[in-house]
This record gives C-alpha cells, structure tokens and sequence, in this order.
C-alpha cells in the first residue's frame, strides 16, 4: 500500500472525524477547532494529489504544494478573526454561544 | 519498514484528530491539537513536501495552537454545554460523518490514472528567476499574485481583529495576557532565546531561495520570538498606533506592489520581473515579507487593545 493511498485514507477519516465534532459539540471553539480539523484534512488529500504528480525528478507538483501553504496561511488569518469575535462575544455576554438568547435563563 | 511508518503515523493522525474532536476538556482539545499538527507536518514530510511541513509546524500547529490556547484559557468558565443533544442525533451525525468519510476515501480508486503534473514546466522555467526551490519558485514567480493577494488577506485579518476593540482603547495596547515573574523560566527563555532565533529566522529566509524554508517560515519564527518575549513580560507589545509599527505592518505589502507595478515599465506586465533582475528583487520582496509576516503575526496573536482596567 502506497504512502498516497494511506494518507489519502487519512486524509478522509480526519474530515469525517471533523464533520462530526463540527456537528455536535455546542462550543463555538470546539467548532473552530473541528474546522481546522477539516481543513486540515481537505489540505492533506491536496497534498497526496501533489504527491501523485511526482515527476522530472521532484517528489511532487510544487503548485498544489505552494497552493496549501497559501491556504494553511488563509485558514490562520480566518483562524484569527473567529478567535478575536468569539473572545469579545464572551466579554459581551459572559460566555461564547452560539445559541438564541431565549435559551439563556 | 517504510510502510510500517506511514501505517503507524496514519493511524495515530486519526486517533490524535479523533481525540481532540471528543475531549471533554477545552484546553485539554487544544494541547492535543497542537500534538496533532506536528505529526500532521510528519505526514507532509512523508508526502515529499518540505515547505508545507515547516508552515504546517510554524502556522498550522505553533500559531494556530497558540490562539486557541489563550482562547481557551479565557472562555475556560463556561463549560456549560448549552445544547443538550439527544443520542439519536449523534448517532445521526455520526452516521452523516461516516458517508462523508467513505465517500471521499472512495474517491482515491477512481481517480484518473495518469496524474498529470506541472513539476516539469515549473523546473523548465526556474533557471530563469535564479531560485533553486521549486516551491519558492511558485510562489513568488509562477503564481505571485496569489502570495499578494495572501498578504493583504493577513493585513484584513489585522485590521478585522482591532476593530474588535471597544472605542475607549482604539490605538492602545494588545491585551496580551502578560505572566510578570521575575526570575521564572520563561523569562530566562525569553532572554536567553531571541538571538538564536533571529539568527535562524535570517537563515530560514535566505536560505529559502533554494532550499525549503522563506519568507513565511522565518517571519513566524521571528514572530514566536517577539510572542515568547511579550508573554514572559520582558517587553510590552507596542501601542497599536505606534508608526513605526504601521509602517512594519505594510512594508511586505507595499515591497510587493512596488515591484508589482514596477513590472509594467521594465517586461510590461503586472508582477513581472525585468530580465536578470528576478533574484535580487524577490528577495528584497522576500526580506520586507518577512518583517511584515513577523510583526502581524504576533500582533494577530496579541490580539486586540484593551485598555488597563478592562477585563
């Protein structure tokens, strides 16, 4: 069994496990976690494409490889800012939710 | 053997992932979070992929961890969990999840079998720009307008980040929680660390010309070297008004466009570099990059001003 083949698996397990965190667990960091978690894993399959592409001596297509590294940099920034909300969402109103207000007591 | 690894590594990807999704405790998600991203750079290395590696380690995992420990630290009182979900539904999850998973690994037996790649042209065309990194090559020659354009989204995300803080304390002070102990560790790390971490930033970024390595992964370092300072307290962070500051901030962005539109009189062309000229220009891109890379990243970690007395 390839190493592509094994990390394109994994690739898919990790967006699977993320899905599910992302649906169930009610914290708004637990969701930005899952979601790193995702794109994470979506980066992952990226890179055994890269891998597959492997030719003229290099072990990979640089352009999916460059492509990633722009994209783990986009997803910190989005990162960033979902962090900073959440944080002032929780000055605001005590705790960070992302529930109706009729829920609070 | 080689397999044993990657079997070894693919599961512990899945089990480490898996753990950080259902832990109970935030921070306890978080710090596992940050294990997963380092055997996750591991896997890229496996994958033949250096430069993602290192961002993986620098940003993915260092970076990213950072944020959400200092996020989780904050919001560590509310443990409530608000929704209470029936067991149905996390079975139904977990069920949509599963699809969702086979579905894609599915995918892996029906892609087209001759893979076509652009590994050829890009080392066709290298020789030209005076880089020996393929990958540096990419980003800074044969898809430059896309490292531009992911430049300014960090300088977005700067300004979206202080525009979170409350009128009373625009231009102040990040409130980066500061641990003031005098004679701890940490203080002696933050002391003692910088210079080696400078000098191996410079070396990340130069040598990135024809190794893996760049602008990105030597800012971050030079990045967590200023973090690790302002955390041990050894240096407050700036005020945000401050205009030497401004002027870190945008000198990558402003490099760039600089030499952007410098293409139109010499080639013709947007990004374009003048003949012969190519290496030394992106390095002076590279080298104002990775101030600018340094100072956001830390000041996005810093995280928005607030004043002395707020909480």
């Amino acid at each position: 069994m390839s190493a592509a083949l094994l990390f394109w698996l994994a690739g898919s397990g990790l967006i699977g496990l993320s899905v599910y965190g992302l649906i169930v667990n009610p914290h708004p960091l637990c969701k930005l976690l899952a979601l790193n978690l995702l794109g994470s894993g979506v980066f992952l399959l990226f890179g055994v494409i890269a891998r597959r592409g492997a030719s003229a001596g290099l072990g990979g297509d640089p352009v999916p490889q460059a492509l990633v590294i722009t994209g783990i940099v986009v997803a910190f920034s989005a990162t960033a800012i979902a962090v900073a909300l959440l944080l002032r969402l929780h000055t605001e109103a005590g705790e960070a939710s992302i529930d109706e207000e009729d829920g609070q007591p | 053997m080689e397999t044993g690894f990657d079997i070894a590594l693919a599961l512990l990807l899945l089990c480490v992932g898996g753990w950080s999704v259902i832990a109970r405790n935030m921070m306890t998600a978080v710090i596992v979070f940050i294990a997963y991203g380092l055997l996750l750079s591991l896997a890229w290395v496996r994958l033949h992929a250096i430069d993602v590696s290192l961002t993986e380690a620098a940003i993915g995992s260092g970076a990213t961890g950072l944020l959400m420990v200092i996020a989780a630290h904050k919001v560590a009182g509310d443990t409530k969990r608000v929704v209470q979900l029936s067991r149905g539904f996390h079975v139904l999850a977990a069920v949509f999840a599963a699809l969702v998973a086979v579905g894609i690994a599915a995918l892996a037996f029906v892609l087209p079998g001759e893979p076509s790649s652009l590994a050829a042209p890009v080392l066709e065309r290298l020789p030209d720009s005076g880089l020996g990194n393929p990958v540096a090559g990419v980003l800074f020659v044969f898809r430059s307008f896309d490292t531009l354009l992911e430049k300014v989204v960090l300088l977005l995300a700067l300004i979206g980040v202080w525009a979170l803080a409350r009128d009373a304390d625009w231009g102040g002070v990040p409130g980066l929680r500061l641990f003031r102990e005098r004679h701890s560790v940490l203080t002696l790390l933050a002391r003692t660390l910088p210079p080696i971490g400078f000098v191996f930033a410079i070396y990340m970024t130069w040598a990135g010309a024809d190794v893996p390595g760049g602008a990105f992964q030597g800012g971050t370092v030079l990045a967590a070297m200023w973090i690790l300072v302002m955390v041990a307290g050894v240096r407050r962070p700036p005020r945000i008004s401050s205009p030497p500051l401004r002027l870190a901030i945008v000198a990558g962005p402003v490099v760039f466009l600089a030499i952007g539109f410098l293409g139109f009189l010499a080639p013709g062309a947007f990004l374009a570099y003048p003949e012969g000229f190519a290496k030394p220009l992106i390095v002076a891109m590279e080298t104002a990059l990775t101030l600018s890379i340094a100072v956001i990243l830390g000041l996005l970690i810093a995280g928005p001003p607030k004043g002395e007395d707020a909480p």
